[in-house]
C-alpha cells in the first residue's frame, strides 16, 4: 500500500468519524440529511451507470450523457402534461397509470435518441484519436442543451407533480420526516439497477460487451457485431438516464435546460469515485456522492458543496485513479 | 446453405491489398481444398497476416475476390465471416485477458447462441439452459486442447504455450469450417511443437480445414499437404512441401540471391 492509499483511507476515516459524531449528537438532523442524500444519490447512480458503461466499452467520457438525462425529463414532462392538472399531488388511479405508461415510453425514446447520437456523432470517429470523440461529446452536449433551450427557453420548466404527497403519504419517525417521494426515488432506482445487473450478468450481451471492451478485433472475429454491442450499451445507458430524468422531475418538479451540466458532472464524479468502467462501482459511487453532497449541504453549507464534490473528483484522480472498486482496464 | 459442399473451401482470386503506395498483397490467387492442411509461408513482411486479415474481413481487399464455401464473402464484416464459419488465431496472442479461460471460450460460442434480449431481461429458462450447455461445451473444448485444469484462471495468468492453446479452443468454439492459425508454433519448444502438430491432426479429424501461417519449417513440412510461398506480397511458389523446398525462387527469397 502506498502513501497516497493511506491518505485516501485517513481522509475517508476522518469524514466518517466526523459524521458519526453528528449522528450521535444530533441524530434527527443527521438522518434527515441522510434521507435527502440517498434520494439524490439514487438518481446520480442511474446517470453514473451510463457514463461508466460507455467508458467501459469504448473509453469515451460521454459528456453529452448529463443532457440525455435532462432531455428525458423534458420529454417526460411534455408527455405527462396531458395527464396533469387537477390531479397533481394526489393519489388517483389515472396518475399511477400515466406513470406506468410514460416511464417505459420515455426510456425507450431516450434509448433511441442515444443510439442515433452514437451513430452520427461517435461511430464515424471510432478509429480517430481519443480526443476527437471526447470533443464531439462536448459539442453534442451543447447541441442537446441548445435544443432544450429553444424548446422552453431559459426559465425553469414545471414537471407534473404526479407523485402523491401531503397527509397520508408522509410520516415522521423519531422526528425524521420522510415522504412517499423519497421512498419512491430510492426504490425505483434500486429496481432499475438490479434489473441492469440481472440483465448484464452472464447474459449473451453482457459477455459481448466485456469481450468488445477488452479486444474489439478479437471480439469481431468471434462473431460479435461490435457496432450493435456498442449501440446496445448507449441504449441501456440512455434508458437509465431517461428514467433518472423522470425520477428527478417527479422528485423536484422543476427542470431547466442545463440541468444536465451539473448533474452530469456530479454523476461523472460518482462514476470515477466508484472506478470508471465498473458497474457496481457506479451505483455505489452515486449513492456515496449523493450522501456527501447532502452532508456538505447540511453541515458545511450548500455554497461549498460543489467545491467538496469536485475536490473529491480531483482527489480521486490524483491519489486513487482506479476509484473505490477498481477501474476495468481494457488491454490495448 | 443446403447446396452440396464445394470441393474448395476457400478460393482467393487476384486478391490485392494496397496501403497507399505499398502493395502488401499483390494479385494472389489460391484455393484450399476441404479437409487439407494448407500452409502460407514467406519471409517477414511478405504479406501473410495481411492476407489473413483480408480473408477474415478485418481489411477490405483493394481488388480481387474471396469465395468461402461457394459464397462470395469479399468485403464482409468480420462478425459475418465468423458466423459463416471462418475462425482464426493471432500472431501476437489476443485473448480476453481479464476473463477466465472458460469465459473466453464461452464468448466463442456467442455466435451459435440463440438467446434473445428478452430471454436475458427476464432470465427465461431457455437462456439458463443455453448458458449451462455452452459452459459444458466450453469445458469440452478446453479438454480438447488440454488445458481443462486452468479453466477458471484468468487468461492473462496462463503460461504462453497454454495461451496459444486457449486461443485455438476459443476459435474452435465458433464451430468453424476453416481455421486460420497465424504462426501457432511461434516461441514454442520442440516438445510443444510436436504437441501442436498432434493437435492440428485432431482438429483435422473433426472435419475442419486448417490454413496456417508458420515460420517453423519442421512444423510446416510435417503437417501441411500444400504450401504457398509469398514474397513482397506476391505468390512465388505453390505445391507440396518437397517441391516447394527445392524451388530456387523460394530459396532465394529466404536466403538472398547468391553472388
Amino acid at each position: 500500500m502506498s502513501l497516497t492509499d493511506y491518505g485516501f483511507y485517513i481522509l475517508c476515516a476522518t469524514a466518517i468519524v466526523l459524521l458519526a459524531t453528528q449522528a450521535f449528537t444530533n441524530p434527527k438532523d443527521f438522518f434527515q440529511v441522510t434521507i435527502f442524500g440517498l434520494a439524490d444519490g439514487a438518481i446520480y447512480a442511474l446517470v453514473a451507470l451510463g457514463y461508466t458503461m460507455v467508458y467501459g466499452i469504448i473509453e469515451l467520457i460521454n459528456f453529452a450523457h448529463g443532457d440525455v438525462f435532462t432531455l428525458g425529463a423534458y420529454i417526460g414532462a411534455a408527455i405527462l402534461a396531458f395527464f396533469a392538472g387537477a390531479n397533481e399531488g394526489s393519489f388517483v388511479v389515472v396518475n399511477v397509470i400515466a406513470l406506468l405508461l410514460v416511464f417505459p415510453i420515455v426510456m425507450l425514446i431516450m434509448g433511441g435518441i442515444n443510439i442515433t447520437i452514437e451513430r452520427i456523432a461517435y461511430r464515424p470517429l471510432r478509429n480517430a484519436p481519443r480526443l476527437a470523440p471526447l470533443i464531439t461529446a462536448i459539442g453534442m452536449s451543447f447541441v442537446l442543451e441548445g435544443i432544450m433551450f429553444m424548446w422552453h427557453g431559459a426559465p425553469t420548466v414545471h414537471f407534473p407533480d404526479l407523485l402523491p404527497h401531503g397527509p397520508g403519504f408522509q410520516t415522521t419517525i423519531g422526528g425524521v420526516f420522510f415522504g412517499f417521494k423519497d421512498v419512491f426515488v430510492v426504490v425505483a432506482a434500486a429496481i432499475l439497477v438490479s434489473l441492469l445487473a440481472v440483465f448484464i450478468n452472464g447474459s449473451k450481451l453482457g459477455k459481448a460487451m466485456r469481450a468488445t471492451a477488452q479486444d474489439r478485433d478479437a471480439a469481431q472475429l468471434m462473431g460479435i457485431d461490435i457496432n450493435r454491442t456498442i449501440a446496445a450499451t448507449f441504449f441501456i445507458g440512455a434508458v437509465l438516464a431517461g428514467a433518472g430524468g423522470m425520477i428527478w422531475g417527479l422528485y423536484f418538479n422543476t427542470i431547466y435546460y442545463n440541468l444536465g451540466f451539473r448533474t452530469g458532472l456530479v454523476a461523472f464524479t460518482a462514476a470515477v469515485f466508484g472506478g470508471i468502467g465498473n458497474i457496481p462501482g457506479a451505483a455505489i459511487g452515486g449513492l456515496i456522492i449523493g450522501l456527501v453532497a447532502a452532508y456538505s449541504d447540511g453541515y458545511i453549507g450548500s455554497k461549498w458543496t460543489e467545491v467538496v464534490i469536485f475536490g473529491i473528483l480531483i482527489g480521486v484522480l490524483v491519489f486513487r485513479p482506479t476509484g473505490l472498486l477498481g477501474m476495468r482496464v481494457p488491454e490495448k | 446453405m443446403s447446396q452440396a459442399p464445394t470441393e474448395n473451401v476457400l478460393e482467393l482470386t487476384n486478391l490485392t491489398k494496397r496501403f497507399g503506395g505499398l502493395v502488401a498483397v499483390d494479385d494472389v490467387s489460391l484455393h484450399i481444398k476441404r479437409g487439407e492442411v494448407f500452409a502460407l509461408i514467406g519471409p517477414n513482411g511478405a504479406g501473410k497476416t495481411t492476407l489473413f486479415n483480408n480473408v477474415t474481413g478485418l481489411f477490405q481487399p483493394t481488388s480481387g475476390t474471396v469465395v468461402f464455401d461457394g459464397r462470395n464473402i469479399t468485403g464482409s464484416k468480420p462478425h459475418e465471416v465468423a458466423r459463416l464459419g471462418i475462425a482464426r488465431t493471432f500472431q501476437n496472442i489476443r485473448l480476453f485477458d481479464y476473463m477466465t479461460c472458460v469465459d473466453n471460450v464461452r464468448v466463442g460460442r456467442h455466435v451459435r447462441m440463440r438467446a434473445k434480449v428478452w430471454d436475458s431481461l427476464f432470465k427465461l429458462p431457455r437462456e439458463r439452459r443455453e448458458e449451462v450447455r455452452v459452459t459444458e461445451e466450453a469445458m469440452d473444448l478446453l479438454k480438447f486442447v488440454g488445458i481443462q485444469r486452468q479453466a477458471h484462471q484468468y487468461a492473462r495468468n496462463l503460461p504462453y504455450g497454454q495461451q496459444r492453446r486457449l486461443e485455438i479452443a476459443r476459435a474452435l468454439a465458433t464451430e468453424p469450417k476453416l481455421l486460420l492459425l497465424d504462426e501457432p508454433a511461434a516461441g514454442f519448444t520442440p516438445q510443444e511443437k510436436v504437441e501442436l502438430m498432434a493437435l492440428v491432426k485432431k482438429i483435422l479429424a473433426r472435419g475442419i480445414t486448417v490454413f496456417l501461417i508458420e515460420h517453423d519449417m519442421k512444423v510446416v513440412m510435417g503437417i501441411s499437404e500444400r504450401i504457398v510461398v509469398l514474397d513482397h506480397g506476391e505468390k512465388i511458389a505453390e505445391g507440396p512441401p518437397d517441391e516447394v523446398r527445392k524451388d530456387p525462387r523460394v530459396i532465394e527469397a529466404y536466403l538472398g540471391k547468391s553472388a
